[in-house]
């Protein structure tokens, strides 16, 4: 299936894209492996078309409910928004997604005065996802964001890239795709978005408190602490290149951090 | 076939790692981030000869072949190999030779601090690996080289904490290391007391 009524965005970069090749083979989603190959590998026909794929919005909310993931597709205009992506472990690549702004979603649910945070869980089915069969992190994968990030306008919920339907290494049916926080903030095949009070904890949270913050911005004066932030290898090149604040986006999204100590709240 | 002769086709053996990483970068072959690959390769390689090395001796003991002993210094210098190619890929193509952050690196973060140390005391060790070192030395040469426990420590701790979450294959090198780390520990004090007993 090919997206041909997207529209461009005006958040899109013009910088080089990325290859398909090296997109769609070389992947961090445990839940199918812990090495880059291995989502390429076990993927590929994921997810299961015989398995309908629901998405259930709830929590505090007006407007909860369970949605088939083509219908909530259907709703919404399309666009193509070529975005960085920058991992944690210090790479990163340029990639033309398809997909519409997550707050179409949220505000048609109708959150109430209690929503603070928007909680993301990714399916956990260890028959189509055979990373998950061992507990090398905690199951299922949880993401999350402050209520502004997430109704934030360069937030986005993508189906596809380079023009065509997600391929599953890349989180299909559905994913976040967060540019200005380390890739692992964008939460792949996602079945469940909920409005929360209080910050969640997210897997990674869980898995390494001192390592990944629940913010997680892309912030090249905060080291992680096992290794340096301040450059990162663009994928297909040979030279490193200096990481940006916010990966690039400072302008859009720095007052959203007006105040805060960014080392603090990492 | 002569040890001579075994010899040249272990020393091609424990070369073809290098050879292989060589191909597959002038290929294309190691995916979309090469440099990765081939820096945590050669790391990777520089343990398994280091641990290969430890292997000699437990050998020696279970076949009662004393030929073992004469690929322990191959194998030792193999490992040094790797851990200089593992050294420059580091320096080179991840630091670019920037040599404040180098520093910054080394002090700042365990786990380069540790496989910093493992290369430093590598280094002393395979310069006295030849045959006249080995005789100036003398008894102070096997003090010198029981250093090999420390490093290969190091090392496997090195590669545990550099692993983000899955932690399968360094688990499975300390395991290798603790086996014979222990039948040493058991040949030198555990079997002398079931001796005495007897």
């Amino acid at each position: 299936q090919a997206f041909d009524n997207t529209t461009e965005s005006r958040f899109s970069t013009d910088e080089k894209l990325t290859t398909y090749q090296d997109i769609t083979t070389y992947n961090n989603f445990y839940e199918f492996g812990t090495d880059k190959s291995d989502p390429a590998t076990y993927a590929t026909d994921f997810p299961d078309p015989n398995k309908p794929w629901q998405v259930t919005i709830d929590g505090e909310c007006d407007k909860p409910g369970v949605y088939d993931v083509d219908d909530l597709i259907g709703k919404q205009d399309l666009e193509e928004r070529i975005y960085r992506l920058r991992c944690v472990e210090g790479w990163s690549m340029v990639i033309p997604w398809t997909g519409f702004p997550l707050a179409a979603v949220l505000k048609a649910a109708q959150p109430n005065t209690n929503a603070k945070f928007v909680e993301f869980t990714t399916l956990f089915d260890p028959e189509q996802m055979p990373g998950q069969r061992r507990e090398v992190l905690q199951w299922p994968y949880i993401e999350a964001l402050r209520m502004d990030e997430a109704m934030h306008p360069l937030t986005l919920l993508a189906i596809g890239l380079y023009g065509h339907e997600m391929p599953g290494q890349n989180g299909a049916p559905i994913r976040l795709v967060v540019p200005w926080k380390y890739g692992f903030k964008s939460i792949k095949s996602i079945v469940r978005i909920r409005f929360v009070e209080r910050m969640p904890t997210t897997t990674w949270m869980l898995a390494g408190p001192n390592e990944y913050g629940f913010y997680s911005n892309v912030n090249p004066d905060v080291d992680h602490p096992r290794w340096s932030q301040k450059r990162e290898r663009r994928i297909g090149e040979f030279l490193k290149r200096e990481t940006l604040m916010f990966n690039g986006y400072g302008e859009e999204v720095a007052d959203l951090y007006d105040g805060m100590d960014l080392r603090k709240y990492f | 076939m002569s040890i001579a002769r075994i010899k040249i086709v272990v020393f091609l053996l424990a070369f073809a790692p290098a050879a292989w990483l060589t191909y597959a970068v002038l290929t294309d072959q190691l995916g979309a981030n090469p440099i990765e690959e081939v820096t945590r390769d050669s790391g990777t390689w520089a343990l398994r000869f280091l641990l290969i090395t430890l292997t000699m001796t437990p050998l020696r003991w279970l076949t009662d072949w004393p030929g073992w002993i004469q690929f322990r210094r191959m194998m030792g210098l193999y490992c040094f190999f790797y851990a200089c190619l593992h050294m420059l890929l580091y320096l080179w193509l991840d630091k670019f030779f920037d040599w404040p952050e180098i520093l910054a690196d080394i002090i700042e973060r365990p786990f380069i601090t540790i496989g910093f140390i493992s290369f430093t005391l590598l280094v002393p060790l395979a310069a006295t690996s030849t045959k006249a070192m080995i005789k100036r030395l003398g008894r102070r040469w096997k003090k010198l080289h029981k250093l090999t426990y420390v490093i290969a420590c190091l090392a496997c701790l090195h590669f545990l904490m550099l692993v983000k979450a899955d932690i399968r294959e360094p688990l499975l090198y300390i395991f290798i290391l603790a086996t014979l780390l222990f039948m040493r520990f058991y040949r030198a004090t555990i079997k002398p007391i079931i001796l005495a007993r007897q």
